[in-house]
C-alpha cells in the first residue's frame, strides 16, 4: 500500500530527509517514530502530496505521488500536525464540506457524515462551532476528515498530542480499529503508543531511516524504549540537532 | 470544475457567518447614501442657481452626468479601498490556519478552488454593488423627470466589471503570502496605482500614453458609466479578471510544490 523509496527533500543546503525507505502493507497499522526534527513531518507531508521531494519516489495505492499526484489525493486521508478546521463552521457543516471536496455522492453524504461522528464520538458537539472546541475534540474532528471518504491509506501526524489520558485511549481505540480497512501511518514520538496500536514501527533519525521492523520481532530481547535509544543515539553526535518542518 | 462548488458554498457561508462581511456591506453602504445624497444636494443647489439667472444657450444640467456619473465615479474609489479588505484573507488565511494543506491534500484541482473562491467574491460583491446601485434606480422610479435608465444600467455593469476585475487582483496577492496584512497593503498599492495609471500619460504622450490611458479602469469603467459599451472594454475587464486569476492560480501551484 505504501512504498517508499530513498525519499529526499533539501531546502538549499539544508537537507531535511535525505533517506527515506520503508513500506506498508494493507491492513498494517504503521509506527512512524523519531526524535523531534527528525524529518517525520516533511516525510510525511511530501507522502500526502502536499511537499514534492527533491529526490526518489513513492508509491502509494499503487500510485506515484508525483506523476500520478491526483490518484494519491483520491485514496488517502490525512490529519496534518494541526487539526485543519475552518473556526466559523459548525462540526456537521464542516464534515459536509470535507465530504464534498472529497467527492462523496450527495445521496449518502449525510449518512457518512452521521457515521464518522459516531465513529470519532462527536455526538455532543455535532452542532457547536469548530472555534469553541478543545483540543482533544479538535483532533477528532480531524480525525473524522482524514476517514470520511474510507480512504485505502491514512496517514496521522502525531493524532494523540495534547490529548488527555482518556482521550488517548478512545483514539488509539479507534486507530486500532481503523487497521482492519486500511494500512495506517502513524507519526508519533509516544513509544508505549506504538506498542498498543502498531503492528510494524519505523525509526528516523537525522532525515534517515535507522530501523524497519516488525513488532513481533522486536520480541523481549529488547524493549522498544531500548531500540529507539540506540538508534537515535548511534549518529546523533553527527550535526547536532536541527528543526526540520 | 464541480469542486468549485463546495468552495463557494463554504466562502459565502462563512462571509455571512462572521461579522466582518455585516460590517463592510454596513460601511460600503452608509458611503453610497453618504456621497449619493451630496451629489444630488449640490445638483439641486445648481439647478436653482440656474433656474435664476438662465444663460441664454446653455443647456439645463443633466440629471445623468451629475449625479450618476459620478456617484459611479466615486464608488469606484471606494471599490479600491474595499476590495483589498474583501480578498486579503482569502488564501493568506488558509495558509495561516493550515487548511489550504487540507485543500492542497484533497482530490480538489488549484483551479476548483481558485474559481470557488472568487466565485464567492463575486456573489458578495453583486450583493454590494446592488446595495449601491439602489440609490441611481431610486432616481429612476422617483424623480421627476429621473435620469435616462440605459446609463444607469450599463454604470452598473461597468461598476461590477470593475470589481471583479480588482476582486481578481487581491486574489492574486493574497495568494503569495499567509500574511493578511501583507495582502492587504500590497492590494491597494497595485489598485491604487492602476486606478491612477492615466494620469501621467497627457505628458508622456504617443504610445505609452495610449497604453496608460488603456490600462485605467476609471477610464474604462467611465465609458460604461456615460452608456457607451464598446468590445475593447469588455475585453479590457475580461483579461484583467483572466490574469489576477492566472497569477493566484500560478502562486498557490508553486506554493504547493515547494
Amino acid at each position: 500500500m505504501i512504498e517508499v523509496q530513498k525519499l529526499e527533500k533539501r531546502y538549499g543546503d539544508y537537507i531535511a530527509v535525505s533517506d527515506v525507505t520503508f513500506s506498508a502493507a494493507q491492513g498494517e497499522i504503521v509506527g512512524f517514530l523519531g526524535p523531534n526534527g527528525a524529518g517525520k513531518t516533511t516525510t510525511i507531508r511530501m507522502l500526502a502530496t502536499y511537499l514534492p521531494p527533491t529526490a526518489g519516489s513513492a508509491r502509494i495505492a499503487g500510485f506515484d505521488i508525483q506523476r500520478q499526484a491526483d490518484e494519491v489525493r483520491r485514496h488517502i486521508g490525512y490529519l496534518p500536525e494541526n487539526p485543519p478546521l475552518y473556526p466559523e463552521m459548525t462540526v456537521t457543516e464542516y464534515l459536509h464540506f470535507i465530504g464534498r471536496i472529497k467527492g462523496l455522492p450527495k445521496r449518502s453524504l449525510t449518512a457518512s457524515v452521521s457515521d464518522v461522528i459516531e465513529r470519532c464520538f462527536l455526538g455532543d458537539v455535532r452542532n457547536k462551532l469548530c472555534a469553541h472546541l478543545s483540543r482533544g475534540y479538535r483532533q477528532r474532528v480531524g480525525l473524522a476528515q482524514a476517514i470520511i471518504h474510507d480512504p485505502k491509506v491514512i496517514i496521522l501526524d502525531e493524532p494523540t498530542s495534547g490529548l488527555d489520558p482518556k482521550q488517548i485511549v478512545e483514539i488509539r481505540q479507534l486507530i486500532k480499529t481503523l487497521g482492519q480497512g486500511h494500512t495506517v501511518l502513524l507519526s508519533t514520538h509516544i513509544l508505549p503508543e506504538v506498542m498498543m496500536v502498531c503492528n510494524k514501527v519505523v525509526i528516523v533519525n537525522q532525515g534517515r531511516v535507522v530501523l524497519e521492523k516488525q513488532l513481533a520481532e522486536i520480541g523481549a530481547a529488547a524493549t522498544l524504549e531500548q531500540l529507539f535509544m540506540q538508534c537515535v543515539s548511534e549518529d546523533a553526535q553527527g550535526s547536532g540537532s536541527k528543526e526540520a518542518a | 470544475m464541480k469542486g468549485a462548488v463546495p468552495v463557494f458554498r463554504r466562502e459565502v457561508l462563512s462571509f455571512f457567518v462572521s461579522p466582518v462581511g455585516y460590517f463592510l456591506i454596513t460601511g460600503f453602504a452608509l458611503l453610497c447614501g453618504y456621497f449619493f445624497f451630496n451629489m444630488l444636494q449640490m445638483y439641486n443647489m445648481f439647478l436653482q442657481r440656474f433656474s435664476g439667472m438662465p444663460y441664454p444657450g446653455m443647456e439645463l444640467p443633466n440629471l445623468n452626468q451629475w449625479v450618476v456619473e459620478s456617484f459611479y465615479h466615486t464608488l469606484l474609489v471606494i471599490l479600491v479601498f474595499l476590495i483589498p479588505m474583501l480578498t486579503m484573507r482569502s488564501f493568506a488565511e488558509e495558509k495561516r490556519r493550515g487548511t489550504f494543506e487540507l485543500l492542497a491534500t484533497s482530490p480538489l484541482s488549484i483551479f476548483e478552488i481558485v474559481l470557488g473562491k472568487f466565485l464567492a467574491v463575486a456573489f458578495v460583491l453583486f450583493l454590494m454593488m446592488l446595495l449601491g446601485a439602489m440609490f441611481p434606480l431610486l432616481l429612476v422610479a422617483f424623480g421627476k423627470p429621473g435620469p435616462e435608465l440605459f446609463p444607469v444600467l450599463s454604470g452598473f455593469l461597468g461598476l461590477y466589471l470593475c470589481a471583479l476585475g480588482f476582486a481578481a487582483v487581491g486574489l492574486a496577492l493574497s495568494a503569495f503570502t499567509e500574511n493578511q496584512i501583507v495582502a492587504g497593503v500590497s492590494s491597494l498599492v497595485v489598485l491604487l496605482l492602476l486606478y491612477v495609471a492615466h494620469s501621467p500619460a497627457e505628458s508622456v504622450g504617443g504610445a505609452v500614453a495610449e497604453v496608460m490611458n488603456y490600462i485605467s479602469p476609471a477610464r474604462q469603467a467611465g465609458d460604461l458609466f456615460r452608456g457607451i459599451i464598446s468590445t475593447s472594454t469588455l475585453i479590457y475587464f475580461v483579461s484583467l479578471i483572466t490574469v489576477g486569476l492566472f497569477v493566484a492560480l500560478r502562486a498557490l501551484e508553486a506554493h504547493r510544490w515547494r
